[in-house]
């Protein structure tokens, strides 16, 4: 049990990494999106596994993964709105250019 | 009926005042002009139906009329509003409306076509209703309220030729020297009505109770009453001008010439003997403040009477006539004693304050005619106008003769029953006060020959005439008061005893008063009737006295070295530097170092998304490892 707990822990490890990696690193905000998405799912999947291996009676875990998922689409869809607003403005999706309102 | 009329002498001036002020620029002179006239006479009519109701009627109410609790801080702090009719406040009322109103008339003609015709009424409006609210007051600090009212209009109207820089300065002088002498006159409010716990007139009379509730305290050697009411006194002789507050009154004479009639003759300034009067026998107690009264009271009379005869401009030798007079009546309060006639001082004041009131007014006003009629303050520019204007003439002759106490004129009356205050009290201050007299009849008469006699200067095309009835009918009026007022048995209304005083003229005193008065008056013919030398030689013979009193003695000089000299360098400089350097200094330097913190933390906020979450990234990792390396 331990090693199949393992096995998605790691999994779910290295994309999490990989989404922080990208959300520093890339310019264009799509990618930065992506990222971010990477790094939700990463938790979702912790989420689940820990409930299921870990407190297989109960079910929190599972409600977790489920309200993350649906706040992440809301959330996806706004920062596309978002994004193709400023695309609009900016022609160009890239987030150095995105510090207008900076102090 | 009997609260109505009181509260209408009390509104419609104010009411006056906020149309002819809020609405005046839309109204015409002529109007304008009118309704302040109209309004006021309608105060005076009221004004006297309600005091020669009280005068004449049996009525012994000493309770006010009507006593509205105005600000009620706690039970012991009750300020309230009310109207106190008692013989002399229902004297004042008498005088000031009356004045009031004849120079509410004689404005019409004397501001004809001046640029501000209606701003003028409606601050004439509001001096009124003050100086009213102040004689009605039940209680000492609605005395007080109404003392600043006074000083604020006054203020108002000397600096009314606001483009004027002279009457600028001259309005500043009076607000400044009566305010800081109302400092004083708070002081002593505040410490009265610490120990007795109550602002009313009623209760602060009761002289015995209020010196049980001061227990005797002393401060600096002196008892704390003597402190408070020679504090009071100090209110009262910056608005009455007595020495060495007394140069703001002559500067005053900037503003228009009924505005000095009115203000600085009849009403303001015998604010502060009234106040006196108010509070009498509270100072009955306090043999120390009334001896300061009297020695204040008798130099400033002698000082003012000395200047006087040596002025070049007619309203600057009324004016100092006017300290003079008004000195008298402090003298007058100062001897006054229940034991010397039935404490005769305390009526002879409030009789002189009344005929001075009236021939004071007149003067004044014949001043103003003449004023109009040359166009210059100083009577060098003057001189045989006897025969242009005869009714202006004959009237100032009338005022002279009243203040130079000639019987039967009303000065004389008045002045007669004052001296002999003065004699039953001590012979000295008698003496004293007789001679100052003398000096009256003599400046006045110097006035009167300079002016309707001497020799005629060139007064070119233009020659002088009679003013307008408007003008010369309050002249007339006025000097017919002046003549038969003098007969009024006023013993009879206003004494300070229960029972009512019988005036009777001490034949010593009168006869040896109006002999210096005529010794004076021919002293003043010969020196003054025709054009000669003789003041000249009289002015070089004076060994400098003649050019120190021409320069007022010098006081102005003296407070200009004190506040420029002394204050300016040793007090406010250093409190300036203090401010601009300490004070000043602690604000900017915070300011400084908050703006070179923000300048510096500023590159922080940058904007870059992946910035941010580098240090939330770095400030995680960093928390999460201590927090492990806690746990471990």
């Amino acid at each position: 049990m331990e090693i199949k707990l393992l096995c998605y822990l790691i999994p779910s490890l290295v994309m999490f990494c990989c989404g922080v990696y990208g959300f520093l690193t890339r310019k264009n905000m799509i990618a930065m999106l992506i990222s971010l998405e990477l790094m939700l799912n990463a938790v979702d999947i912790n989420f689940a596994v820990i409930n299921r291996y870990l407190f297989p009676g109960s079910l929190e875990g599972m409600f977790f993964t489920l309200f993350a998922i649906a706040i992440a689409a809301a959330e996806t869809a706004l920062a596309i709105a978002i994004i193709i607003n400023l695309y609009r403005v900016t022609k160009n999706v890239n987030v150095k250019d995105v510090n207008k309102l900076k102090g | 009926m009997e609260q109505l009329f009181p509260i209408l002498i009390l509104c419609l001036p104010l009411l006056g005042f906020l149309v002819l002020g809020l609405l005046g620029p839309k109204m015409s002179h002529k109007l304008a002009g009118w309704t302040g006239v109209i309004n006021m006479g309608i105060t005076m009519v009221l004004a006297y139906t309600v005091a020669l109701t009280f005068f004449l009627g049996e009525s012994t109410i000493t309770e006010p009329i009507f006593n509205y609790k105005w600000l009620e801080f706690y039970d012991k702090l009750v300020i309230s509003i009310g109207f106190l009719l008692d013989p002399i406040s229902a004297l004042l009322l008498i005088v000031i409306t009356t004045i009031s109103f004849f120079v509410h008339l004689y404005s019409i003609g004397y501001m004809h076509g001046e640029k501000g015709f209606q701003r003028y009424y409606a601050f004439l409006q509001l001096f009124t209703f003050s100086m009213l609210g102040l004689v009605v007051a039940t209680n000492i600090f609605q005395m007080y309220i109404f003392w600043e009212l006074v000083g604020a209009s006054s203020y108002l109207l000397i600096g009314f030729y606001y483009t004027r820089p002279s009457a600028v300065s001259a309005s500043k002088k009076a607000f400044i020297v009566t305010r800081f002498a109302d400092l004083g006159f708070l002081l002593g409010i505040l410490i009265l009505s610490y120990f007795t716990g109550t602002f009313n007139f009623t209760d602060l009379n009761n002289g015995n109770l209020v010196a049980t509730q001061f227990g005797g305290a002393t401060f600096m050697g002196c008892s704390l009453l003597t402190w408070a009411l020679v504090l009071v006194f100090m209110g009262g002789m910056g608005k009455s001008a007595m020495l060495p507050l007394h140069i703001w009154l002559p500067d005053a004479m900037e503003g228009p010439t009924p505005v000095s009639a009115l203000i600085h003759a009849a009403t303001m300034v015998v604010a502060g003997v009234y106040l006196v009067a108010r509070l009498f026998p509270l100072y009955l107690m306090e043999e120390a403040a009334l001896m300061i009264i009297t020695v204040v009271g008798a130099i400033t009379a002698l000082y003012a009477a000395i200047v006087a005869c040596t002025q070049v401009d007619i309203k600057r030798v009324l004016a100092f006539s006017t300290i003079s007079q008004i000195a008298f009546m402090m003298v007058s309060l100062g001897v006054a004693r229940p034991e010397h006639h039935e404490a005769l001082g305390y009526m002879a004041s409030m009789f002189h304050l009344f005929t001075h009131a009236l021939f004071k007014a007149l003067l004044f006003l014949g001043a103003g005619a003449l004023i109009h009629a040359v166009h210059s303050n100083d009577y060098t520019a003057m001189g045989g106008l006897r025969k242009y204007m005869p009714i202006t003439h004959i009237t100032f002759l009338i005022g002279c003769l009243a203040i130079a106490g000639i019987p039967p004129f009303s000065g004389f009356f008045s002045k007669d029953e004052i001296l002999a205050a003065c004699y039953a009290n001590s012979p000295f201050w008698g003496v004293w006060m007789s001679v100052v007299a003398g000096l009256t009849a003599f400046y006045m008469f110097r006035l009167y020959y300079r002016i309707f006699w001497w020799n005629e200067p060139d007064y070119g095309h233009h020659k002088p005439h009679e003013s307008g009835w408007v003008m010369t009918l309050p002249l007339i009026l006025l000097a017919a008061a002046s003549c038969v007022v003098g007969f009024i048995p006023f013993g009879e209304y206003v004494h300070f005893m229960p029972e009512p005083y019988h005036i009777h003229i001490d034949p010593v005193v009168a006869v040896s008063s109006v002999l210096i008065a005529v010794i004076a008056i021919a002293l003043a013919t010969v020196m003054y009737r025709k054009e000669n030398s003789l003041p000249d030689k009289f002015a070089k013979a004076s060994c400098g006295l003649w050019k120190a009193a021409y320069n007022r003695f010098y006081w102005d000089e003296l407070y200009m070295f004190i506040t420029h000299k002394i204050i300016f360098n040793g007090v406010c400089r250093p409190i300036a530097w203090f401010d601009r350097h300490i004070i000043d200094g602690t604000m900017d330097g915070l300011a400084w170092v908050a703006q070179r913190l923000s300048i510096t933390i500023r590159p922080l906020q940058s904007g870059s998304v992946q910035a941010y979450v580098y240090v939330y990234l770095i400030g995680a990792l960093l928390l999460g490892t201590i927090t492990a390396v806690c746990i471990l």
